[in-house]
């Protein structure tokens, strides 16, 4: 920076920001600060190979691939892999699972995460506090597959949940192989895996309160229920709010879901368990219609960006905070 | 992290001790909260923690007991479920079947995460730290080309597409590339080395570093919390990756453990035969075997990730 500075200063008469064109302002940005671009040149390299060449790639929804041809497809430009997907039924059920799935989740882990952080708030005793943090959060660094793992062998007719299903005298189920469990295995499960690491957020805001709002609120006689209804609440509803815009931008993406329904599912609960991204997968990896499950593949990407760019927006002009 | 952990509350503490009238109102009731909070907190963290206790109990359950039904609360209640039951013989089955395979995948794995986590940190930062400086006038374009990749990409055929094409495919790059920069932490990366004092890094322009210098002994040293927590996770994201093996890793020699274990687990389709007809013990005692590392490291690095959380969303 002092050196841009030493250069402006060395010739006052040239530097007159209007009158250089873009071409050579960005010339003398390069010759002060090269070795930042030299730095950036490598990752930049890797940006254009691995994510926008593959974006551009999406041209395969158009055009015919052939197996060990080019990237972007041979042959003049078709719709035809488009209408065929919209006018297949399974593609509309797993549309409509990614949907319900994606919503029930949203539903119950943001109030329940935010309940979660208020009552944290509440713990006196820092290091029962910070026990219970440490343990709350462990969930979300364990792999998909441990957690997918854990949820068969507990969920198993063998296992636990079944045994203690039986000592109350019911009947065993085998929740895995059923369609109606798997929207309350999915949601139970996202919840249990997330709940503690949702709160760092809340948390950090809480933190961020002044104390001498909760001094005031204590002179005027609030208790400390009311405490937390009019000082804490109000004070991190930014923050709430960000969280809820963007957990609805995030709705269509499949984002964490692939991972649990590829993992969970099987082809007895497809009717509630399959969604876009593992139908995607389905098509395209394992039955090799490239250019069928790229048109899919590309129509969610397309809902998923105008949710995101709607939510981050609305963001922006609601609480003044956007993602990016 | 010592923010976290609550000053507003320790204070609000003080408040009530110091104002005798109001504690007398409302103690009654604070005292029950307190207490149902207390209660409502140990259940969660015990329905938190049951998962992997269970793992455990299961993978120490010898195979007669399994085979007998004899891990459930019935069999407990009527003391058939003894310390005969315990056994090691799992873990000593499950690290030398099929010639030690279980250990092959787990070096691989290692081996993964340590260059993975090298390369991702070494060109994360490189990217993030020019990003920082707002007075670099290419950042203008090159933000917004970073960025777009969060809201829209390739999707997953493109990908696939592509990697096949690079001939990546059965090679140890195809599982590290896909993922070798995260736009998402480069952001977190960028907003930590904005928060870097500017006089320190001119300073050391001043005693003749050039911007390689000031990036290297002034910029890098001052981040560390930073580079740790992207250590952390970097480090999880390689040794927790299963989906890209099964993409591009066909050959079984180069599989990591958490794809065995997805076709262990998944057991359908698994190329194992005898993997289809694993029992419980077996496949819980791989799980501990592969959440291990995480979890014994997991406590004490927690303040770190905790820290690169605040850092991304007091930028959001």
């Amino acid at each position: 920076m002092s050196k841009n500075e030493q250069i402006q200063q060395e010739q006052p008469a040239e530097w007159t920001p209007t009158k250089l064109t873009l071409s050579r302002r960005m010339g003398k940005d390069f010759r002060i600060n090269w070795q930042l671009y030299v730095m950036f040149l490598f990752p930049v390299i890797y940006y254009i190979i691995f994510r926008y060449i593959p974006m551009f790639g999406n041209i395969l929804a158009f055009r015919k691939y052939y197996a060990g041809g080019n990237i972007f497809g041979e042959g003049p430009l078709t719709l035809k892999y488009f209408k065929q997907f919209i006018s297949a039924k399974p593609f509309w059920d797993a549309f409509k699972n990614t949907l319900i799935l994606n919503g029930l989740y949203l539903v119950f882990r943001f109030p329940l995460t935010l309940i979660f952080a208020l009552l944290l708030n509440e713990i006196r005793n820092l290091h029962w506090k910070k026990f219970v943090q440490t343990v709350s959060y462990l969930p979300h660094f364990i792999s998909m597959v441990i957690v997918c793992g854990m949820i068969k062998e507990l969920l198993s007719t063998s296992g636990p949940v079944n045994d203690i299903i039986q000592q109350l005298g019911g009947e065993k189920i085998n929740f895995i192989a059923l369609a109606e469990w798997f929207r309350t295995i999915f949601v139970a499960s996202g919840v249990w895996q997330s709940l503690g690491w949702g709160t760092i957020l809340y948390l950090a805001a809480m933190s961020g309160i002044n104390p001498s709002l909760y001094e005031a609120a204590t002179v005027d006689g609030a208790n400390h229920f009311q405490q937390v209804l009019h000082v804490t609440i109000p004070c991190i509803l930014p923050t709430i709010a960000t969280l809820l815009i963007l957990d609805i931008g995030g709705l269509v993406g499949s984002g964490g879901a692939f991972e649990k329904v590829y993992l969970l599912y099987s082809p007895l609960t497809y009717e509630t368990s399959d969604i876009v991204s593992t139908y995607v997968f389905r098509m395209g990896i394992e039955s090799g219609s490239i250019n069928f499950a790229t048109a899919v593949g590309l129509f969610e990407g397309l809902i998923n960006l105008v949710l995101l760019t709607a939510a981050n927006f609305v963001s922006r002009k609601v609480a003044n905070t956007s993602l990016w | 992290m010592s923010d976290i952990t609550n000053t507003a509350p320790e204070l609000r503490k003080e408040i009530h001790i110091h104002n005798p009238k109001n504690k007398i109102k409302e103690s009654a009731a604070y005292k029950t909260f307190t207490a149902c909070n207390f209660i409502l907190m140990a259940i969660i963290s015990l329905v938190t923690l049951f998962p992997f206790l269970y793992l455990i109990v299961q993978s120490f359950t010898s195979d007669h007991a399994i085979i007998a039904g004899e891990l459930s609360i019935q069999s407990f209640i009527d003391g058939k479920l003894t310390f005969e039951d315990f056994s090691i013989n799992t873990y000593i089955y499950v690290i030398t079947r099929n010639n030690h395979e279980f250990l092959r995948y787990y070096g691989n794995t290692i081996l993964y995460t340590i260059i993975g986590t090298v390369l991702s940190l070494f060109f994360s930062s490189i990217l993030a730290y020019p990003l920082s400086k707002p007075k670099l006038k290419v950042n203008k374009i090159l933000s917004p080309f970073i960025i777009f990749t969060m809201y829209f990409g390739g999707g997953l055929m493109a990908n696939y597409v592509l990697m096949l094409k690079l001939g990546l495919k059965n090679s140890m790059w195809g599982f590290i590339l896909p993922m070798l920069i995260s736009t998402y932490y480069v952001i977190l990366m960028r907003s930590f080395f904005m928060s870097i004092p500017k006089d320190l890094e001119e300073a050391g322009e001043i005693d003749g570093l050039n911007k390689f210098g000031v990036f290297w002994h002034i910029a890098r040293p001052l981040s560390t919390p930073i580079i740790a927590t992207m250590t952390l996770f970097y480090a999880v994201m390689y040794w927790n990756n299963w989906f890209n093996a099964k993409l591009y890793l066909q050959d079984k020699a180069k599989w990591p453990v958490a794809y065995f274990l997805q076709t262990i687990i998944r057991g359908a389709g698994a190329s194992d035969p005898d993997a289809q007809n694993m029992s419980a013990n077996i496949k819980s005692c791989a799980m501990v075997l592969t959440v291990l590392p995480i979890i014994c490291i997991y406590p004490f690095i927690q303040k770190y990730y905790v820290q690169g959380m605040m850092l991304g969303g007091v930028k959001e």
